[in-house]
């Protein structure tokens, strides 16, 4: 049960971090289903910055360098995807489709270049990521993300440049009527995506295991919090929610060989289908009255109005 | 008259998107070459560059028929994605359809042992069926198709490695080898390969089978429905607009779910084609990531804009520079570079309006300013062909 709950929580705040990351963009008026690779960079940035440090660097500075650092990475890419939809008014399904193509390409290159071994693993300590309560082992990102789910809250409900980003998503032709630079908005919530979903990637690559082999990528979890942040209509706790039920799922999965679930026989392909055709459940009944914003997709051009 | 003008308008349109695909491959390689300057300067010419711009011929014939069986699939993926793309829908789910596309032929192959062609049609009724789920939600639930493929990319994944592997027991599971049986190796599957007429021997290869044939002439039957059809031509106005398609009478509930059918039916078929022809056996055990066919299938579409015609040639390129990429000495460099520059490609293939815009403007600027009069009747016509 112990374990179930561990599991939970860590891939829980993974799929949480991403989606937020999704939400700012969506809200901004940006789809971004470049998420799984900005999860990807994010991760190898980390992973990297991990490895570089020397070995014997207090443990607060490696966590916080290194999750700068992908944060960081992960703004950076961002920003091609920001260019192409913003800037240059490209689709942006398929923007974010070509940076999702790119990223593993990219992700395994410095992984090859800089393991020792010429194989796209690259082994590092998570160590300093990890603590525990009682048993039960967390890592920090647990705490970390529950921080930043209630600054994402009180950052889009209860500011200026909240209530901004909202109505860059709604209606930016409205927004830029009253004075709101509609693309820099876009440009901030596309760059807030691009830290969440990079630090969400760390945490998914970070504090399970010691080696990570990055021709995998992150294995569909970017694409899951896109589901996460539809479930989640939109809305930080509403995403929380969301997301701790899929973990719920995905924990059963790790688990199902080793506990009383075995006796089912289901196997971990089984628990693995549950949420997305569970998210395709729920897709089919809430699509009616969706809340999701209502320009998202559609490039904001100013001669249109 | 009028004919000859829209043809003239026509020709330019592609020459148009010729040059901005050419442009972007450019770049890419360009991109390319810079990435392997900056891993190991002293080999980035010789052995790096050259090396994927050769592609196949680096080691013909086997490389040449090596690059032929992979494009194969990749022309038939890339087909189903701009299919839908003409239609006005952006299959992601390729990869998905493309995975129950193996499993169907797979499975006629190794458990009913029945001839190739008999299996090839099952890999394209299972893509068919797969693609139909996203269009059913598309056209009744008003569902994003992009979303609905996405998630049924990951069931049909799931679901697929859960009946092959069959807690490692399943019939189609050779364990020895952790995949599916070998086709050519087990008895009673002979008759389920796609014949090769001489190609293996031709090219030294034992996976170079009538494929390319096969997808070219899909290739070639998708642009004679598109073009030159009411069926296509429906299709095509429901993409377009579906509320005008539905004043004009046509039914575009029916209309997008068809689209979607076909998209996966040629995914499908793009499965049957790689597997029947055994260049690799389906791995059950890796459920971390989806068939890399699938998406490299948008790559192709996007480069060749759409045209169905174009992702025979893009589908090629693609494929060219992969086997290229494979042949990089892994002492110096990662084979991966070649998926980083067709990452570049499609990267810069989701803005080539742009490029196009500015192509045409370079090209066409200065006949248009002395038949200023010409133009003013050509334009109506150019307006059409980017409607298409």
């Amino acid at each position: 049960m112990l374990l179930l709950i561990k599991y939970t929580l860590l891939y829980g705040i993974v799929l949480m971090l991403v989606a937020l990351g999704g939400m700012f963009s969506e809200h901004s008026g940006i789809i971004n289903i470049a998420l799984e690779g900005i999860m990807v960079i994010g991760g190898v940035a980390g992973v990297l910055a991990l490895t570089m440090l020397p070995a014997d660097a207090p443990a607060i500075v490696v966590v916080l360098v290194s999750i700068l650092a992908s944060a960081a990475a992960g703004m950076i890419y961002s920003l091609l995807l920001a260019f192409a939809s913003i800037n240059l008014k490209a689709d942006q399904t398929i923007g974010g489709t070509a940076l999702n193509l790119l990223a593993t390409a990219i992700a395994v290159v410095l992984a090859k270049y800089f393991s020792e071994s010429g194989s796209a693993k690259l082994n590092y300590s998570n160590k300093p990521f990890l603590f525990s309560i009682g048993g039960l082992e967390l890592s920090v990102f647990v705490p970390l993300g529950l921080v930043l789910l209630i600054v994402s809250y009180v950052v889009l409900y209860k500011t200026r440049f909240g209530l901004r980003l909202r109505s860059c998503g709604e209606h930016p032709q409205a927004a830029d009527s009253v004075g709101i630079n509609v693309y820099r908005m876009r440009y901030a919530g596309v760059l807030l995506s691009g830290a969440l979903g990079a630090v969400g990637g760390m945490a998914y690559i970070v504090p399970p295991v010691q080696t990570w082999n990055f021709e995998v990528g992150v294995a569909g979890a970017g694409f899951l919090a896109l589901a996460v942040m539809i479930f989640g209509q939109w809305k930080p706790f509403h995403i929380f929610g969301a997301a701790m039920f899929f973990a719920v799922f995905k924990s059963l999965a790790n688990i199902a060989d080793s506990t009383f679930l075995a006796s089912f026989g289901w196997s971990s392909n089984i628990y693995n289908m549950m949420p997305f055709i569970a998210s395709m459940i729920i897709l089919a009944f809430t699509s009616k009255n969706s809340m999701a914003p209502k320009a998202e997709g559609i490039p904001y051009d100013k001669g249109s109005r | 008259m009028k004919k000859n003008k829209l043809s003239r308008a026509g020709l330019q349109g592609s020459l148009v998107g010729v040059l901005a695909a050419l442009l972007c491959i450019l770049i890419g390689l360009l991109c390319g070459y810079l990435v392997l300057l900056a891993i190991n300067p002293a080999h980035a010419w010789s052995d790096g560059f050259v090396r994927i711009l050769k592609g196949g011929f680096y080691d013909a014939p086997y490389g040449v028929g090596k690059m032929l069986a992979n494009a194969a699939p990749l022309v038939m993926t890339g087909l189903s994605v701009a299919f839908a793309f003409k239609t006005g829908l952006f299959n992601i789910g390729a990869a998905g359809q493309y995975t129950l596309g193996a499993f169907g032929a797979l499975y006629c192959a190794i458990v009913l042992h029945l001839p190739w062609f008999v299996c090839l049609l099952a890999a394209t009724v299972m893509g068919g069926i797969w693609g139909a789920i996203p269009g059913v939600f598309k056209a009744y639930l008003n569902i994003n198709e992009v979303i609905t493929s996405i998630m049924f990319n990951w069931i049909g994944l799931f679901l697929v490695n859960e009946i092959v592997y069959g807690n490692g027991s399943g019939v189609m599971y050779d364990s020895r080898n952790t995949r599916t049986w070998n086709l050519r190796k087990t008895a009673g599957c002979e008759g389920s390969v796609i014949p090769d007429f001489g190609l293996n021997d031709l090219f030294q290869t034992n996976s170079t089978t009538i494929a390319i044939f096969l997808a070219i002439v899909v290739a070639i039957v998708i642009w004679v429905v598109l073009e030159k059809t009411t069926f296509g031509y429906e299709l095509k106005a429901v993409g377009l607009n579906k509320n005008a398609a539905r004043y004009a009478g046509i039914n575009e509930k029916k209309n997008i779910i068809l689209s979607m059918v076909i998209a996966g039916a040629l995914a499908g078929f793009g499965a049957g084609l790689y597997y029947l022809s055994g260049v690799s056996e389906w791995n059950p055990l890796n459920s971390t990531s989806l068939p890399a066919m699938g998406f490299n299938g948008i790559s192709v579409a996007l480069l060749a804009s759409s045209n169905p015609i174009g992702t025979v040639f893009s589908a090629i390129f693609i494929s060219h520079i992969t086997v290229g990429g494979s042949f990089l000495s892994t002492k110096y460099y990662p084979t991966e570079i070649a998926d980083l520059i067709s990452g570049i490609i499609i990267y810069l293939c989701a803005f080539s309006m742009l490029f196009r815009g500015k192509i045409r403007g370079l090209l066409f600027a200065g006949k248009r300013a002395d038949k200023a009069n010409a133009n003013a009747e050509t334009a109506p016509a150019a307006v059409k062909k980017e409607g298409k």
